[in-house]
C-alpha cells in the first residue's frame, strides 16, 4: 500500500510538472511577451526595444532557465543597469537591498511572483479569490452530493420500475443542461422583475414593497455580489449554487444508479430477501455500503469539471472568486495570476485523482495491493 | 400592424385547455405520489381458482391513467397549435408559435417522411430500426433530427439574415411588428430582438446551423485521433518498438530530420537538444510499453483544467504564435494514417486493389491535409510552403483553433475509452483463431476488434456530440467563439446575458435551443445502449 501511494504520488509530481510546463510555454510565447511589454512599456515599441525590455525584466534566455527560476529550482535573474548601477532582480522587492534578497524565489519558496495588472503579490489576491470559491463549492457539494445519492440509490434500487425511468430521465435532463443555460434560465424565471415566476409574484403584487420577502422584488437575487461583501443568504447564493450542483448531479446520479442496480443483483441480496429481510432493510444495510463505492470515485473526478462550472457561474452570476480572477488573468495577459491559477486548478485536479484512487483501494476489500 | 400574441385565435380555447392539462398532471403526479408514500402499489395481474386472469386496478393505477390523459392532452394541443398555424391565412390568427410551426414547414414533413421510412422498414434497419421500438430512443431521435433538418433548411426557415440589423427593434418583445416593412420582407420579429436589434429567431436557427457544422464532424476527427492511437495501445503489451524494427527505423529518420531543421532554422545548439531529446524519446519507447506512455501523455491531457486550456489556446496571441497550425498538423494526421493502415490491411492479399485504395487515400488525404494546415496567401501564416495551385480551401485561424481545442479535449477520453474495450475483446476466441491465421496485427485490431466494439462506440459518439455542442457553447459564452458576430448559440447566450433580467427574450431562445440538442443526443444514446444491450 505504501509502495503504491509512494508511485502514485510520483506519477503526480511528474504530471504536474509537465503541465505546468506547458501552461508556462503558452503563457510565454513571444507574441505574449510582446503584448506585455507594450502593456508595460510603450504601445509604439519597436521590435528591438522589446526584445531590450524583456531582457531587463528577466523575459529574456532560454525559457528552460526561465521556468526553473519561476519554479524556484535556479537563483532567480538579476540585472545592473549600466548607467545608475542600480541591480534589479526576480526576488529584489521595492526599496530592497540586492545583498538581502533570496536567491531563490519561485513556487518552492512560496513566491508566485507579482500581478502586473492588480500591482498585488499573486498570493494574496489568489488567497482570498480561494476562500470565495471554496464558500462556493462547499455550498454546492452540500446540495449536489446527497441529492444525487438518493436519486440514484431511489433510481436503481428497483431497475425498471416507474421511478427509476423518471428519475433516469430527469438525471438525462440535467446532464444535457450545461450551467451556462441553467443559469441563464433560472435567472430568468427566478430573478427577473419582468418576467418568469418573480414577475408574475410581482404582477399579483405578492412580491415587492409590500410582498412576502420585505422589500425583495425577486425570489432570488441574480447576482452573487452581496454574498461577497454582506456574507452568505439564501436568497443570494441559491442560485449560483444550485446551478452548479445541477450540473453536475445527474453524472453522479447515473453512475450511482448504475452500481446500485448491479448490486441489486447480487448474489448475497437474493439471500437476504430468501431469508426474509425487509426490503428497506435490505437497501440500507445490505445494498448501501457496496453500491456507494464507484460513486465516490465519480464524485472526487467531478472536481475538475466543477472547476469549469465555477469558471462559468461565478462569470455569469457576477462573483468575484478563482474562476472569475482566471477569466480575468487571462483576457489581460496577467501572466504571473494565470499561471499561479492553473498551478491551483492542476493541484486540485491531480490531488483529487490521487485521492480517489487510494480511496477506491480503501473501500473496496476486493482490491489488494501488495 | 399590431404586436402578434403568442397563440393566436385558437389561444382563446386552447390556453385554458393547456393549463388544465399541466394541473391535472400535476394534481395526478402529487396523488400518486402520496399513495406511493402509503403504501399503495400499481395492480398487478391475479390469478383465479378457475384460471382466469383477473386485473384489478387500484387508486395508484387512476392517478397513472389521469397523468397519462393529461400528457395526451397537452400534446393534442400543441398539435392543433402547429396545424392551426400552418393552415391559417391570416398571420394575427396564427399567433407567435403557429407563425413560428409555419415556417418550420420544410421541418415538419422531412421529419414525418423520416419516421414514417423508418417505422415501416424497422425490421430491416439493423440497430437503427430497433431503436424505434424504444420511446426514449425515438424521442431522441426526433429531437435530434428536428434540428438537423432545421440547419439543412436554415435558408428557408429563417426570417431575416443572421446580420441584419433593424435598429428600431433592439431589444423589442416578441412578436414585433417591422416598422416599415420593404416589399417581401418578413413583417414580424418572431422571438424579438437582440440588443443590436437582429432577429433572435433566424439567429438561432441559422445557429444550429453553426453548431452543426462543428460538433459532429469535431467528434469524428476525435474519434479517428482516438481510435489510432487506442488500438495499439490496448492490444500490444510489449515496449513500443524492438530494435532494428521498421518503426525504430523511421522514429530514427524522423528525429534526425527533426534535429537538422532546427539546426538549420535554430542553430548548432537547438539542433543538438532536439537530437538529445530524440534520443531520450527512442530510448523510451524502446523500454517502456507503449500503452504506458501513451496512457500518460493521455491523462496529461484529461488533468488539464478545459476551461483554462481553452483560455490558453483561443487568445489572440496564441493564434498569432502559430500554435493552432502546429496542433492541427500533429491531429489532423491522425485520419490519414487510420484510413492508410485501414485499407493497407484489409486488402494486403490483393496487391493492386490495394495500392489503388491507399493510393488514393493518401493523395486525398494529403492535399486536403497540406491545404489546410498551409496558407500561402497569408503572410503571418508559420506553415507556407504548400503551392497556392494546390491550395484548395483555407480554415481561418479562429475556426481552426475553437475546432482544434474542441478535438484536442475529447481525444483523450476516446482513447481511453477504445483502449479498455481492446483489452477486453482482445482475449475473444476471435481474436485467438484470427492470430492463429496469422493475421497481421493492425488486420486483427481494425477488422476483427474494432467491428465488435462499435455498439459502445457508437453510444459513446452520440454523447460526445452533446458533449461538444457544449463545449462549443461554453467556447462562445466566454466570447471566445468562432467570431463575435457569429449566430452560434453559445456566442448568443453570451450577448443576451447582460441585460438577462430586464430583457429575457434575446438569451432564452439559445438556451433552450442548445439544450433541447444535447437532450435530444442524450437521449438517443440512452435509447441506443438500451436496445444495443438487449441483443
Amino acid at each position: 500500500m505504501g509502495m503504491f501511494i509512494l508511485r502514485r504520488t510520483g506519477v503526480m509530481i511528474l504530471t504536474a510538472l509537465c503541465l505546468t510546463f506547458v501552461v508556462f510555454f503558452l503563457t510565454n510565447l513571444f507574441p505574449n511577451l510582446e503584448k506585455l511589454a507594450k502593456t508595460q512599456g510603450n504601445a509604439r515599441m519597436s521590435d528591438a526595444e522589446v526584445v531590450s525590455w524583456l531582457d531587463r525584466n528577466g523575459y529574456g534566455g532560454p525559457l528552460v532557465v526561465r521556468y526553473g527560476e519561476w519554479l524556484g529550482v535556479v537563483p532567480g535573474w538579476t540585472r545592473t543597469n549600466d548607467d545608475t548601477g542600480a541591480v534589479t532582480g526576480r526576488c529584489i522587492d521595492f526599496g530592497m537591498d540586492a545583498e538581502d534578497a533570496p536567491t531563490r524565489c519561485g513556487l518552492l519558496q512560496g513566491d508566485l511572483g507579482f500581478s502586473t495588472v492588480s500591482d498585488d503579490e499573486v498570493g494574496n489576491i489568489i488567497g482570498g479569490r480561494l476562500i470565495l470559491t471554496g464558500k462556493l463549492m462547499f455550498w454546492a457539494f452540500a446540495l449536489m452530493v446527497p441529492a444525487a445519492l438518493l436519486v440514484g440509490v431511489l433510481a436503481g434500487m428497483r431497475e425498471g420500475s416507474r421511478l427509476d425511468r423518471s428519475l433516469s430521465t430527469f438525471s438525462i435532463a440535467s446532464t444535457a443542461t450545461p450551467e451556462y443555460v441553467s443559469g441563464v434560465i433560472f435567472i430568468v424565471v427566478f430573478a427577473s422583475t419582468t418576467a418568469g415566476i418573480s414577475g408574475t409574484l410581482t404582477e399579483w403584487g405578492w412580491l415587492g414593497s409590500e410582498g412576502w420577502l420585505g422589500d425583495r422584488r425577486t425570489l432570488f437575487l441574480g447576482s452573487a455580489r452581496s454574498a461577497m461583501e454582506d456574507g452568505i443568504t439564501f436568497w443570494n447564493f441559491f442560485l449560483p449554487v444550485f446551478t452548479i450542483a445541477l450540473y453536475g448531479m445527474g453524472y453522479i446520479a447515473r453512475m450511482t444508479r448504475a452500481s446500485m442496480a448491479e448490486v441489486m443483483t447480487a448474489q448475497y441480496i437474493r439471500t437476504a430477501r430468501l431469508k426474509g429481510v425487509s426490503f428497506r432493510n435490505i437497501v440500507l444495510k445490505h445494498a448501501l455500503r457496496n453500491a456507494l463505492i464507484a460513486p465516490f470515485t465519480v464524485i472526487m473526478l467531478q472536481f475538475p469539471w466543477l472547476l469549469t462550472g465555477v469558471v462559468i457561474v461565478e462569470t455569469l452570476f457576477n462573483y468575484n472568486g478563482f474562476g472569475w480572477t482566471m477569466v480575468q488573468a487571462a483576457s489581460n495577459n496577467d501572466i504571473e495570476l494565470l499561471l499561479a491559477c492553473s498551478i491551483v486548478a492542476v493541484f486540485v485536479v491531480l490531488v483529487t485523482q490521487l485521492i480517489s484512487d487510494i480511496g477506491y483501494v480503501f473501500l473496496n476489500p476486493r482490491i489488494r495491493i501488495a | 400592424m399590431e404586436q402578434l400574441t403568442w397563440t393566436g385565435s385558437f389561444g382563446a380555447f386552447l390556453n385554458p385547455l393547456l393549463l388544465a392539462a399541466l394541473v391535472i398532471f400535476l394534481l395526478g403526479f402529487v396523488a400518486n405520489t402520496i399513495l406511493a408514500l402509503a403504501g399503495l402499489r400499481a395492480g398487478d395481474m391475479e390469478v383465479n381458482a378457475d384460471g382466469t386472469l383477473v386485473f384489478k386496478r387500484t387508486p395508484v393505477d387512476y392517478a397513472l391513467m389521469t397523468m397519462k390523459y393529461a400528457v395526451l392532452l397537452f400534446l393534442a394541443c400543441c398539435v392543433v397549435f402547429v396545424l392551426g398555424g400552418i393552415f391559417q391565412p391570416d398571420i394575427q390568427a396564427k399567433g407567435i408559435l403557429g407563425a413560428m410551426a409555419a415556417r418550420l414547414v420544410p421541418v415538419w414533413i422531412a421529419l414525418i417522411v423520416i419516421f414514417a421510412v423508418s417505422v415501416t422498414f424497422k425490421r430491416k434497419l439493423g440497430l437503427y430500426g430497433k431503436l424505434f421500438d424504444s420511446p426514449i430512443g425515438m424521442a431522441g431521435f426526433g429531437l435530434v433530427m428536428f434540428w438537423i433538418f432545421a440547419a439543412v433548411f436554415s435558408g428557408l426557415i429563417a426570417t431575416h439574415g443572421a446580420l441584419d440589423v433593424i435598429s428600431g427593434l433592439r431589444n423589442d418583445l416578441p412578436g414585433t411588428p417591422l416598422p416599415n416593412p420593404a416589399e417581401g420582407q418578413y413583417p414580424y420579429y418572431l422571438l424579438g430582438g437582440d440588443n443590436l436589434g437582429r432577429d433572435v429567431f433566424s439567429r438561432v436557427v441559422f445557429g444550429a446551423a453553426d453548431v452543426l457544422q462543428i460538433a459532429p464532424v469535431a467528434t469524428l476527427f476525435a474519434f479517428m485521433v482516438g481510435i489510432t492511437l487506442g488500438l495499439p495501445a490496448g492490444y500490444f503489451s510489449g515496449s513500443a518498438f524492438e530494435m532494428r524494427s521498421p518503426g525504430f527505423y523511421i522514429t530514427c529518420a524522423l528525429a534526425g530530420l527533426a534535429a537538422v531543421i532546427g539546426a538549420i532554422s535554430g542553430g548548432l545548439s537547438v539542433g543538438l537538444w532536439t537530437l538529445v531529446a530524440a534520443a531520450v524519446a527512442i530510448g523510451l519507447f524502446l523500454t517502456v510499453k507503449l500503452d504506458t506512455i501513451l496512457t500518460f501523455i493521455a491523462n496529461l491531457a484529461l488533468a488539464f483544467p478545459v476551461i483554462l486550456l481553452f483560455f490558453l489556446l483561443v487568445t489572440p496571441e496564441i493564434v498569432a504564435a502559430g500554435v493552432p497550425q502546429y496542433m492541427s498538423m500533429v491531429l489532423f494526421l491522425f485520419p490519414i494514417i487510420f484510413l492508410v493502415v485501414l485499407f493497407n490491411s484489409r486488402f494486403h492479399t490483393q496487391p493492386m486493389t490495394r495500392n489503388i485504395l491507399v493510393a488514393a487515400a493518401a493523395i486525398v488525404g494529403f492535399t486536403a491535409y497540406f491545404s489546410l494546415i498551409s496558407n500561402r496567401s497569408d503572410a503571418d501564416a508559420p506553415i507556407r510552403f504548400w503551392p497556392e495551385a494546390l491550395d484548395f480551401f483555407d480554415i481561418p485561424g479562429n475556426l481552426l483553433i475553437v475546432f482544434v481545442a474542441v478535438v484536442f479535449v475529447n481525444s483523450p477520453t476516446v482513447f481511453r475509452i477504445v483502449r479498455g474495450i481492446v483489452l477486453d475483446v482482445k482475449t475473444r476466441d476471435y481474436v485467438a483463431a484470427a492470430q492463429t491465421r496469422g493475421e497481421g496485427p493492425w488486420y486483427i485490431m481494425l477488422w476483427e476488434i474494432l467491428p465488435n466494439a462499435r455498439g459502445p462506440l457508437i453510444v459513446d459518439f452520440c454523447l460526445r456530440i452533446g458533449y461538444t455542442t457544449i463545449l462549443l457553447g461554453t467556447l462562445g459564452f466566454f466570447g471566445l467563439g468562432v467570431s463575435p458576430e457569429s449566430p452560434d448559440w453559445g456566442s448568443t447566450i453570451n450577448e443576451g446575458r447582460r441585460l438577462l433580467t430586464v430583457y429575457p427574450h434575446p438569451a432564452l431562445p439559445p438556451a433552450l435551443a442548445l439544450m433541447s440538442l444535447v437532450l435530444g443526443l442524450n437521449l438517443l444514446a440512452d435509447g441506443l445502449r438500451e436496445e444495443s444491450l438487449r441483443d
